[in-house]
């Protein structure tokens, strides 16, 4: 028997969320998402949630499990029990108002990635047949293309938690997809737009995203991939771009930066494109006076920290 | 009262695509009861249909054969002719668009093969075909944002119609519980498919006949409803979908004995023959106890493709076959079952997305459908696959300009919004005061089961009229269900009431089609009836409500290149 202890709001009836704990055996083989509706469907018709397509691809079911978003319909409910507990925490994603149980308002979400012109932009006469893009041009988008807009990592990003101006990464991620399409005649707007305060510049690199995207889409690594766009195009007139240029210059000189030791190995200390890369990490760090981010109260096991290391490695 | 001068009902391909076609110079309103991109169509995986010719040379009237003998004659072939045309240049648009494909080292459009199609005519992208196009389209109707005003988690109840004239739609706010009232001069259908009605299917939760039913009850007839597809290789016991391209890039089937059974029933095409063709061959062998492990199912075997083709084209069937049941496809094989994929059936439509009303083909003004709610019929008694995605953006589009031809020539006509409203608030609250103890899940849970069973891949009379008296029997206990949530803010328990009223008329139409159709073509096969039967069959079903009755008529088949021919692969 697991129970699963899950969050519930519903304002019809109360104004504050509260907690159920409901007891049930999980089927071999269910995901989460099969042990929801089978809770729904056979205990209590009230629980609400999103879900349609049930193979990973709508992007309908995202939510909380013990504190981190994920789709409930992609994972074996049997693999979220809490190791030394036989329970299961459900909630609502996050940074994003909950509408009933865990229905979250997904219009600051999309929102977000209307702001960031989701749209090819052409110039000029369309050829007769299919513009020409090399399979290796192909590559360069594919990742970010295959965003289902679940909200996952917006759910658990840092940064929105303390500032909603953010456009967060998945609407980043989908800004990347055109920004780095051949066949996109608007590059250097994009990348001025989005230097902008609230837009790549301003990521923690927490790594948050990469760790909760279902896809491989991982918006943190498309994030980089834009800032390596602005130091190319020469955008580099934002203060994201300067701060990044002379932290850089600043660890070159002296050659060592507190806590940020760690990171800093696993690139070199003379990976001057690596270090590129850290750089907002180290930066928030230096201006909020915050612990970095790597060791965020919401990375709770020691595997967890591992992966990001090995992400940041890439 | 909300009005548009075009209001959609769906946000797949079909809906996004009829959007696109008819903002420029009129108010349009797109509702969708799921966000736009969590429409079914983005689940398609393996692709889409033209005759480019970008790897082997190709021409639509190949494309055109290869689909009517696909479907066992029964397509119009007028307006086939005119879909086969229009793929190239719909590709082409997609692409300029921004769709992303997948490519050849020179950087056109790379195509793969697919059952039944002769050539290589699947453009993709990776296997995400869908994903990328619905994608695309959303992306241009972002770009569209002031046209177009899109209702999100809107639900459809029903169609207002007098007389001959359609003049809205009753909907419901999921979010507030609010029943709105929507005039529009034109009306277009793109609510997809209707899967749900059965245990083992491919499709998603949402896919649930409720557009299909909407337009039966307002007086138009649903042609064809028992031509369901059963896809070869839905995941055993659970049905999500491993893509036909899985076996277009070369993947074999074996039975329990390790043998590649294909070859005793379609020896030239093997595991690349049509779906119906193969489900068949599949069920056959299962049924003879040669299933794979014993068990109900078949492998899907991919191992010989290796890693690297298998990362390349098909990475999304890698994860899935990882995520839902723990197997790598590149270390051991899928287990695999037919599965109910697809309508051939629908809402039946002229070439140009009108809605008719009988044989006669009487126009029901100022309605209109597209995708795989409607039936056209492109696809007669068994679609190819690929070319379904190609019917919805088509016709989306085709029907698209049709509808805003039809608001341009017209006005605003007059609703009784009181009448409209009362009725489908009067219907939910019926349901709200349900005292019986029926479970809705056990309702839903024999309906599935017994279309499975009793209506699947092999049919006969008596499963036939065992299924029909099952379902009428669910059909009453559903009378006598159990509400748990009344409230009005988001209430899914309420709409998936709605939902499985909706299908249980749905499983009843297409079990009445199957057992009027004595024969065996395409998707629908009979024991009791093995061969096809032209003299008496090669029409149309259309299923007419006659009060609370079922009435049965027939519609020619439109025969213009092609004369119907024995189908061997
Ligand atoms: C798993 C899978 C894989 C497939 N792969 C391929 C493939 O590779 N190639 C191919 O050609 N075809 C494929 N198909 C078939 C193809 O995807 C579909 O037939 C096609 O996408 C249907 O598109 P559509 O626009 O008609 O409907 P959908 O995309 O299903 O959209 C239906 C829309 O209607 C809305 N809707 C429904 N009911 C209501 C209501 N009551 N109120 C409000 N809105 C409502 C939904 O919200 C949704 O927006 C596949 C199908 C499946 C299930
Ligand atoms: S890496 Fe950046 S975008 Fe991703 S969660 Fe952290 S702060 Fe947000
Ligand atoms: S980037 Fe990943 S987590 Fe974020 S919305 Fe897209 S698929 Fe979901
Ligand atoms: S239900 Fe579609 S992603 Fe989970």
């Amino acid at each position: 028997m697991t129970t699963f202890r899950i969050k519930r709001f519903n304002p019809e009836k109360q104004p504050d969320p509260y907690w159920e704990e409901i007891d049930y055996d999980i089927p071999d083989g269910a995901t989460l998402l099969d042990c929801l509706n089978d809770i729904k469907w056979t205990m209590d018709g009230t629980l609400s949630y999103r879900m349609s397509c049930r193979s990973a691809i709508c992007g309908s079911c995202g939510m909380k499990a013990n504190g981190h978003a994920l789709l409930a319909c992609q994972r074996q409910a049997e693999h979220l029990i809490k190791e030394g507990t036989d329970s299961i925490t459900i909630e609502p994603m996050g940074n994003m108002p909950v509408v009933k149980d865990l229905v979250v308002d997904m219009e600051p979400f999309w929102d977000k990635v209307n702001q960031v012109k989701p749209f090819l932009k052409e110039e000029g006469e369309r050829p007769e047949k299919e513009r020409r893009q090399s399979p290796a041009e192909f590559k360069l988008i594919d990742d970010a293309s295959t965003c289902i807009m679940c909200g996952c990592c917006y759910s658990d990003c840092n940064t929105l938690e303390v500032d909603k101006n953010f456009l967060g990464p998945a609407a980043l991620a989908k800004a990347q997809r055109f920004v780095q399409d051949s066949r996109d005649t608007a590059t250097n707007e994009r990348i001025r737009e989005l230097s902008e305060s609230g837009g790549i510049w301003d990521c923690t690199h927490c790594a948050e995203c990469v760790e909760r995207c279902p896809k491989p889409a991982k918006p943190m690594d498309r994030i980089k991939e834009m800032m390596g766009v602005a130091i190319e195009e020469g955008v580099t007139n934002n203060n994201g771009a300067r701060h990044a240029l002379s932290f850089v210059k600043s660890v070159k000189h002296s050659g060592r930066v507190n806590e940020n030791t760690l990171p800093l190995e696993s690139m070199g200390y003379f990976n001057v494109k690596g270090l590129m890369e850290l750089v907002p990490v180290g930066l928030r760090m230096l201006l909020k006076g915050k612990i970095p981010p790597i060791i965020h109260k919401n990375i709770d096991d020691v595997e967890d920290v591992r992966r990001i290391f090995r992400e940041l490695g890439e | 009262m909300i009005k548009h001068d075009v209001l959609i009902v769906g946000a797949g391909l079909a809906g996004m695509r009829a959007a696109i076609e008819c903002c420029e110079d009129l108010s349009v309103g797109l509702l969708t009861k799921v966000y736009p991109s969590r429409s079914h169509s983005g689940a398609a995986q393996g692709g889409i249909a033209a005759a480019l010719g970008n790897s082997e040379d190709d021409s639509w009237e190949e494309h055109m054969f290869d689909t009517i003998k696909g479907g066992d004659y029964l397509n119009d072939q007028d307006a086939v002719e005119e879909y086969v045309k229009a793929a190239p240049r719909i590709i082409y648009e997609l692409e300029h668009f921004g769709c992303v494909f997948s490519r050849m080292a020179d950087g056109r459009i790379a195509q793969r093969s697919f059952g039944g199609h002769s050539k290589p005519r699947a453009c993709f992208s990776a296997d995400r075909t869908g994903h990328a196009i619905l994608h695309a389209l959303h992306e241009q109707l972002m770009k569209r944002g002031k046209e177009i005003r899109i209702y999100n988690e809107w639900y459809l109840h029903s169609l207002i119609v007098e007389e001959d004239q359609c003049h809205g739609v009753v909907v419901s706010n999921v979010k507030t519980g609010e029943v709105e009232i929507i005039q529009a001069k034109s009306v277009i259908f793109a609510t997809g498919g209707y899967g749900r009605v059965f245990k083992i299917t491919t499709n998603a939760y949402a896919s649930t006949a409720d557009g299909a039913i909407a337009a039966f009850n307002a007086g138009v007839p649903l042609e064809d409803p028992e031509f369901v597809q059963f896809h070869p290789s839905g995941l055993y016991r659970q049905g999500i979908l491993f893509s036909e391209a899985a076996r277009g890039e070369g993947g074999y089937l074996l039975n329990g004995k390790g043998e590649r059974f294909m070859e005793a029933y379609a020896p030239a095409r093997m595991e690349l023959a049509p779906r119906d063709i193969v489900s068949r061959a599949e069920q056959s062998e299962i049924d003879a106890g040669r299933g794979w492990n014993g068990e109900g199912c078949i492998a899907l075997d991919l191992r010989h493709l290796g890693e690297a083709r298998i990362m390349e084209r098909l990475p999304q069937i890698r994860q899935l076959g990882i995520d839902f049941i723990g197997v790598d496809c590149i270390k051991a094989p899928l287990p695999i079952q037919p599965s109910a994929h697809y309508s051939m059936g629908g809402i039946p439509t002229d070439m140009f997305g009108q809605v008719i009303l009988n044989k006669d083909k009487a126009p029901l003004k100022g309605f209109f459908a597209a995708g795989e709610c409607a039936c056209v019929s492109v696809h007669g008694g068994n679609r190819l696959g690929t070319n379904s995605l190609l019917d919805a953006t088509v016709f989306g589009e085709r029907t698209g300009k049709s509808a805003a031809e039809h608001a341009r020539s017209v006005g605003f006509g007059q609703i009784n919004e009181g009448r409209e409203k009362a009725g489908v608030l009067k219907q939910i609250e019926e349901i709200f005061q349900r005292t019986g103890t029926e479970s809705y899940n056990d309702i839903r849970n024999t309906m599935k089961d017994t279309m499975m069973e009793q209506c699947g891949v092999f049919r006969d009379s008596g499963k036939l009229n065992e299924c029909l008296k099952q379902i009428k029997l669910l059909q009453e206990k559903f009378k006598k269900g159990k509400v748990t949530d009344k409230g009005k803010v988001f209430n899914t328990e309420l709409f998936e009431i709605i939902e499985l009223g909706n299908m249980l008329k749905m499983a009843e139409i297409i079990t009445v089609g199957a057992l009027n159709r004595e024969e065996s073509r395409g998707g629908h096969y009979r024991t009791d009836f093995p061969k096809r039967d032209d003299d008496k069959f090669l029409n149309h079903t259309l299923v007419h409500k006659d009060g609370d009755q079922l009435k049965l008529d027939k519609k020619p088949v439109v025969i213009t290149k092609y004369p119907p021919k024995e189908r061997t692969y």
